[in-house]
């Protein structure tokens, strides 16, 4: 795997406050890379300094062979951006925009219409081209905002928040339209849903309070959400004492009314529980695996952090 | 990639009813004042009766009409120059600009040039009206290029300060409001000291460097003024976009 961005001990300070300390990672050719974090914590403003929009307090941003800061025009050209406020020019309509925005990023005048198509193409907008961008929905809004970004085919796409303030149809087709350009490019994609992390992103890394806290695949981070515990309903269930005597659970703890959180000692094993609980006939009418919430993680985190 | 720059910024000129009812009501202007001149030149000339009274047709009409000129545009100019950054500023379309593979320099000059060649169109529109003269009279070709050049270089004065006016706030009428304010100072500037014509508060006053082009002389230290005014303000712009980058 050959590495496309990388980011060395990136810090930026406002003040005397950091907004971003010491954050290093680097991103590999294909993959779709996830930057998780409450509001706040520093995803947007790692993002701007990736971007060449904002100069970093200390540390290096590397894109391809070159450095952001000393090559600016060819580390530049490498990357499609797109800002958490959608930079568009809407007196505009969307060929126009899009026409602007492939000869910034000096796609020749011959491959011009060619290259203003295929992303109209890949964003659904085929049908709007001759629309002002000011009439356009929301949703369409942000399509156009993600089709200047890979206009010129860039190796890096980042989006920050991509799906903020759209309905719920609309991040379906966001987030399907993400996965389908992280086929063909490397994509960093900011946002502060756990869940939608999880739909599209091999690779997530977790920012709280400006530092890194968590940096994985995909699988070690439902680990860590998932873990080895189980939610259980049971209607008739013995005492909480006799539940915690049985051999391979670690603990039980109550959730509320006949609701309880089964910690297993090694791995979980629903079948097992599920045939414990017919024999003794505890009334069993649930079973789910115990999904911790990203506040959880975040102060799980953290807190190993410390 | 400068030109890609002036392509946008024309471009969004034209989009909006804004460039084209400024153009519009400029040159209704300019067209009212070259009737009302050359209607006032018969008056005029046929009760002047000694020569020194009498002017040649294209120093009556031009000269008015390329003195008028300096007050009209620097009213128009702020209302151009207030879209050149601030607006972007507040539409928060700045990023665009600067993750494309560009240079700041060559942003804020590509922007500097699209409004000076938008305005340019007057330069020329006026030059062309006054031709028309040279069909009845002979006109002094000579006296309209050197007025033009000076139009032009005032001109691009005018942009030059109202983009650095525009670069340091989001608020686009506030940057209008501050560009006109220091436009009148400057070219009132003069005025202050009439009585000691060599007091230096006269040499920075626009409308004095402007004034001699004005008469059909195009003087080497007057162009240098220009530039250097254009230039400073230019380099003020592209500092203050980098603050930006740096303090964020």
């Amino acid at each position: 795997m050959t590495i496309t961005l990388e980011a060395k001990n990136l810090s930026r300070q406002f003040g005397p406050n950091f907004a971003v300390k010491d954050v290093s990672f680097n991103l590999e050719r294909g993959e779709v890379l996830g930057f998780l974090g409450p509001n706040g914590a520093g995803k947007s403003t790692t993002m701007r300094m990736l971007t060449g929009n904002l100069a970093p307090s200390e540390g290096v941003v590397k894109i391809g062979p070159y450095d952001i800061l000393e090559e600016p025009k060819q580390a530049k050209s490498l990357i499609g951006y797109l800002p958490e406020v959608r930079p568009l020019y809407k007196e505009l309509t969307v060929d126009e925009f899009l026409t602007i925005a492939a000869r910034f990023h000096n796609v020749g005048s011959k491959n011009l219409k060619q290259a203003v198509d295929s992303a109209k193409d890949r964003c659904g907008l085929m049908h709007m081209s001759k629309r002002l961008i000011e009439n356009l929905s929301n949703g369409y809004q942000q399509r156009v905002g993600i089709a200047q970004a890979i206009i010129h085919s860039p190796e890096i796409v980042i989006l920050d928040e991509p799906t903020v303030g759209l309905d719920p149809i609309q991040i379906r087709e966001i987030r399907k339209l993400i996965k389908e350009i992280g086929k063909n490019h490397s994509v960093i994609l900011s946002t502060h849903i756990l869940p939608e992390v999880e739909m599209v992103c091999d690779r997530v890394q977790i920012i709280n309070q400006g530092s890194l806290v968590f940096h994985g695949s995909i699988d070690e981070l439902k680990q860590q959400r998932i873990g080895n515990k189980l939610q259980v309903g049971l209607s008739k269930a013995p005492t909480l004492k006799e539940l915690s005597s049985i051999d391979f659970i670690n603990k039980v703890e109550k959730i509320e009314n006949n609701l309880y959180r089964f910690h297993f000692k090694k791995i979980v094993d629903a079948e097992k529980l599920a045939a414990l609980c017919f024999k003794n006939k505890w009334g069993l009418y649930h079973i789910a695996p115990d999904v911790t919430s990203l506040e959880d993680i975040f102060a799980q985190l953290t807190m190993l952090g410390n | 990639m400068i030109f890609n720059i002036v392509r946008k910024e024309l471009k969004s000129i034209f989009a909006s009813p804004m460039g084209w009812i400024i153009l519009a009501l400029l040159m209704f202007g300019f067209g009212t004042q070259y009737l009302s001149g050359m209607d006032n030149y018969f008056q005029v000339m046929s009760g002047a009766i000694r020569p020194a009274e009498r002017v040649g047709v294209t120093i009556f009409v031009g000269g008015q009409i390329y003195g008028n000129a300096a007050f009209l545009m620097s009213f128009a100019i702020p209302i151009l120059t207030m879209k050149l950054i601030s607006e972007e500023r507040r539409g928060m379309t700045l990023p665009f600009l600067f993750s494309a593979p560009m240079s700041i320099t060559e942003i804020v000059i590509g922007k500097f040039l699209g409004l000076l060649i938008f305005l340019g169109i007057l330069v020329v529109y006026i030059f062309l009206m006054l031709s028309t003269m040279n069909i009845w009279a002979d006109i002094d070709f000579g006296y309209l290029l050197a007025n033009s050049f000076g139009l032009i270089l005032l001109i691009s004065s005018f942009v030059a300060l109202g983009t650095f006016f525009s670069s340091l706030t989001s608020q686009p009428i506030i940057s209008a409001v501050l560009s006109f304010i220091a436009l009148i100072a400057l070219m009132m500037a003069g005025r202050y000291y009439a009585s000691a014509p060599d007091h230096w508060f006269n040499h920075i006053s626009l409308l004095k460097h402007y004034q001699s082009f004005s008469k059909g002389i195009i003087d080497s230290a007057d162009i240098v003024y220009f530039l250097l005014f254009t230039l400073t303000f230019l380099l003020l712009t592209i500092r203050r976009l980098d603050s930006d980058r740096l303090r964020g």
